[in-house]
């Protein structure tokens, strides 16, 4: 990934930063240009909780080619405390944590490099709390 | 708009095509198409491909085989929608031909995916979900189906039995078919025991990488009987959606509303409900989609379609049987064709041409592809003229 | 002008490694490591944690205590000898990450493993020269320790973050002195994987000569002795070495043993001493008086007195404690899990 790709998404992939519709109040995350629940084209800016639930998970034992010295990583869809979901790694569980339910919080990590000479592209990964 | 007929259908085995190019795929089931309708000429031309760039760093496919097919100047489009690229470009055929703009459309589909290694064809799939926000994290396709199983397994009790059983099926299904690239029969045991993909979902819950093309030469329905060699197949319904990109950002995790809004648009156009179909080619990417589609189709309750594929309701002789090709699970899936490749089969059948996997006197059938996790999807019904 | 720490925040990997483990690998006798040098386990950061990755977890625990907003912090500075970038700050993409950018200074500092109270000393001084309201200052560090040499036993991964101020403290730094000479007891070349070190050199014309003198320095300016303090910690490159400077002192077992965390997380270089700070303000009572003294190779020390305040007792539940982090929902490593996370197996190009 191209070092601009990655820096345009540090609002949110480092703070968490949603776009609160100011028509009907859902929550956007990532922020969108029109709501997709009432058409409203403002917003203003919330920082998410940054705890949430696991809505569903696996464990992907074989990654993609700019993942594949980290398979295998488990994943799941989160429900944030505000409202938006994600689809994030899930990182230091221990047996029994990875289920639906388990309350999450997320925390800053590496999500993967371009080799040992390019750029490290940071986010979040959601811990069991 | 006028009335559209399947006249030609072509398609070769699919499976790791060493010696063939893109190109080839192509073009071979192209001319099958042309040859089994019996036209000399077409008007217009679409290619249902993914992604000719990330798999054969090749773009600009459309006027790449109207060339290799020997048909410039006719007009070539690519159409993409992920892995309902195939299906896509049959509506856009039909449209193509019920707008009465040309007469003779060639639809086909193609991809050739194994001029890459397995991870990088890993990454080109995952370029079907949404980069940003789930493959940026390291979600593959196997990972967000088996998401959608751990959901569905949840809320509705569906096992991993369940979901072996659909690969039972469709490899006994393929078995019969000679286009199959893995016509192997399979046991419920030998899918839970095979490698762990992504959980719950084994290496014999997923459709494999393919090499492979399909193609149809549609044209007026009222001009079948004289262009044709071969009775027609009129396309009845016609439907397309679109969902979320992002699998998260779905309301309900078990259900894809896409393909649930294309099958109403197409029964609607059709005046066909879920009873009157016959036979039905289903977006098996993985064992769970087939679950989840045969519900959201309305074969079978919503959380019931496990229990049907188990007790034998989906198989041929049964109550809708699905796949009789062995769908993308033992037939293959080259992705950009699956769509065309789908109604290669359908067409088949409704002519009675499909042997020991025929379907007895089935009249009426159904596609359905998608694309992403059900982020575009596809369902067209047909009925032999 | 009183300055000093309106919040602080700690933040370790959850992996170990236990001295046995190491010592199987190599033929080496695990109970002289113990026993010897104190040490039974040391923290692993995972693949996916970095110096930024800790340093932004120990700097959103320490805003939770500071209760401020980010975009009042004038400076962030991070101390750390394994920045992720040779060129390029880690400090700014912790400011990005807890919201401080971008009027603020930045830089990142690196001397071996007395980066850390650096950045504390530096930023105790811009806010008491007025330069900025709140700096941020962070120890940290995912040191690497050559595969069988004797760092192995101890280079860990941890971070400690500090935001110093003048008012809303938790504890003021009443003084701070600095100690250095050149002193070449452990380096690393550019391009350089692993430090060298120069043996037992390392010990009494380094460690101890400079943790002696700053800390006698700042004991005699202060007019304090050892006995006036609740609390002491010392740079902590194995267990022995702080208990040994502490008892050189006057200081006893009792002072140093809640900073002294080494025996269970190894050396965290830069986070050694800072991280036993944070241990101690965790259960520091208003009124406490701690004494503070770093060591970076190098060498020098930075020596700190510091007075815990009533606001203590609200800051110190706001975030997780560091006792918690060090012994709960620990994951131990085999030697060969140990060795990927750490990229010390070759792989092909």
């Amino acid at each position: 990934m191209s070092s601009p790709r990655s820096w345009r998404h540090y609002p949110q992939r480092y703070r968490y930063e949603a776009a609160v519709c100011t028509k009907c109040g859902k929550v956007h995350f990532p922020p969108r240009l029109i709501c997709d629940a009432c058409k409203g084209r403002e917003f203003t800016t919330k920082t998410m909780a940054r705890t949430g639930k696991i809505l569903t998970h696996t464990i992907v034992r074989v990654g993609p080619s700019n993942f594949a010295d980290q398979s295998p990583f488990a994943v799941a869809v989160v429900e944030m405390d505000d409202g938006p979901r994600i689809t994030c790694q899930v990182a230091d569980w221990n047996q029994g944590q990875l289920t639906i339910g388990q309350k999450v919080r997320l925390e800053f990590r590496k999500i993967y490099d371009e080799g040992a000479s390019g750029i490290i592209n940071y986010g979040y990964k959601a811990v069991p709390i | 708009m006028r009335d559209v007929a399947i006249i030609g259908v072509g398609m070769k085995k699919c499976g790791e095509l060493w010696e063939k190019s893109l190109r080839d795929l192509y073009v071979e089931s192209a001319l099958d198409a042309i040859d089994d309708a019996g036209v000399d000429h077409i008007d217009s031309m679409y290619v249902g491909c993914m992604s000719g760039g990330l798999f054969a760093g090749q773009e600009h496919i459309g006027a790449l085989m109207a060339d290799y097919l020997g048909q410039t100047p006719v007009p070539a489009t690519r159409v993409e929608s992920a892995c309902a690229s195939g299906g896509a470009a049959l509506r856009a055929g039909f449209l193509e031909v019920a707008s009465g703009m040309s007469d003779i459309v060639l639809v086909g589909g193609v991809e050739k995916m194994t001029d890459v290694s397995g991870d990088e064809a890993t990454y080109a799939l995952a370029t079907a979900s949404d980069q940003e926000w789930e493959a940026f994290n390291g979600i593959t396709f196997p990972g967000l189906y088996a998401m959608m199983a751990v959901a569905h397994m949840h809320k509705y009790g569906t096992t991993s039995e369940m979901l072996a059983s659909v690969a039972v099926k469709n490899h006994a299904n393929g078995s019969k078919n000679p286009l199959a690239q893995f016509p192997m029969k399979i046991t419920v045991e030998d899918v839970l025991s095979s490698v762990m993909v992504a959980d719950p979902l084994h290496i014999l819950d997923c459709s494999p990488i393919t090499d492979g093309g399909a193609a149809l030469i549609l044209c007026p329905a009222d001009q079948a009987k004289k262009l044709a060699k071969k009775a027609g197949v009129k396309i009845l319904g016609c439907g397309m959606a679109s969902d979320t990109i992002a699998y998260h950002s779905r309301g309900d995790l078990t259900t894809l509303g896409a393909v649930v809004k294309a099958a109403g648009l197409a029964y609607k156009m059709s005046g066909k409900g879920p009873k009157e179909i016959q036979v039905c080619e289903v977006h098996d990417c993985f064992t769970i989609a087939e679950i989840i589609v045969s519900e959201d189709l309305g074969f079978f309750e919503k959380g019931k379609g496990g229990a049907a594929v188990k007790g034998g309701e989906t198989a041929i002789g049964g109550k809708i049987p699905i796949n009789t090709s062995g769908g993308l699970k033992s037939k293959g899936h080259p992705v950009g064709a699956t769509g065309v490749a789908q109604a290669v089969e359908i067409v088949k059948q409704l002519r009675g041409e499909c042997g020991d996997r025929q379907v007895k006197g089935a009249r009426v059938g159904m596609t359905q592809n998608m694309g992403g996790t059900g982020a575009s999807a596809v369902v067209h019904i047909m009925e032999v003229m | 002008m009183t300055v000093g720490i309106v919040g602080y925040g700690a933040h370790l990997p959850r992996h170990r490694i236990k001295v046995e483990e190491i010592a199987k690998v190599w033929g080496a006798d695990a109970p002289s490591y113990k026993k010897g040098l104190e040490l039974r386990e040391k923290s692993v950061p995972a693949p996916d944690q970095d110096v930024i990755t800790l340093a932004v977890e120990a700097a959103r625990n320490a805003l939770a205590r500071a209760q401020i907003g980010a975009q009042e912090i004038g400076a962030v500075y991070v101390g750390s000898e394994s920045h992720p970038y040779a060129v390029k700050p880690t400090g700014t993409v912790v400011a990005e990450a807890i919201g401080a950018v971008p009027n603020c200074h930045c830089a990142d500092f690196e001397f071996a493993c007395k980066a850390g109270s650096e950045a504390m000393f530096v930023c105790t001084g811009l806010v008491k020269s007025g330069y900025i309201k709140y700096g941020l200052a962070i120890g940290a560090d995912t040191s690497q320790g050559a595969p069988g040499d004797a760092l192995e036993y101890s280079a860990s991964a941890g971070a400690a973050a500090y935001i110093m101020g003048s008012e809303n403290l938790v504890a003021t730094i009443d003084l701070q002195h600095s100690f250095m000479t050149d002193t070449p007891d452990f380096w690393r070349r550019e391009y350089q994987h692993y430090p060298q070190h120069a043996g037992r050199y390392t010990g009494e014309p380094a460690y101890f000569k400079h943790t002696l003198g700053a800390s006698k320095a700042l004991l005699e300016k202060s007019g304090m002795k050892p006995a006036d303090f609740d609390f002491a910690v010392f740079h902590q490159p194995n267990g022995k070495f702080p208990m040994r400077v502490g008892k050189m002192l006057g200081f006893k077992r009792e002072q140093l043993e809640t900073g002294w965390l080494v025996p269970l997380l190894g050396n965290t270089y830069s986070g050694a001493s800072p991280l036993g700070l944070t241990a101690i303000l965790d259960i520091a009572k208003p009124g406490n008086k701690i004494f503070m003294c770093s060591y970076g190779s190098g060498s020098g020390s930075d020596a700190f007195i510091l007075t815990v305040t009533d606001r203590i007792r609200e800051a110190q539940d706001r975030a997780v404690k560091t006792r918690k982090l060090l012994d709960e929902n620990k994951i131990y490593l085999e030697y060969g899990e140990y060795a990927k996370f750490r990229k010390k197996i070759l792989k092909a190009e």
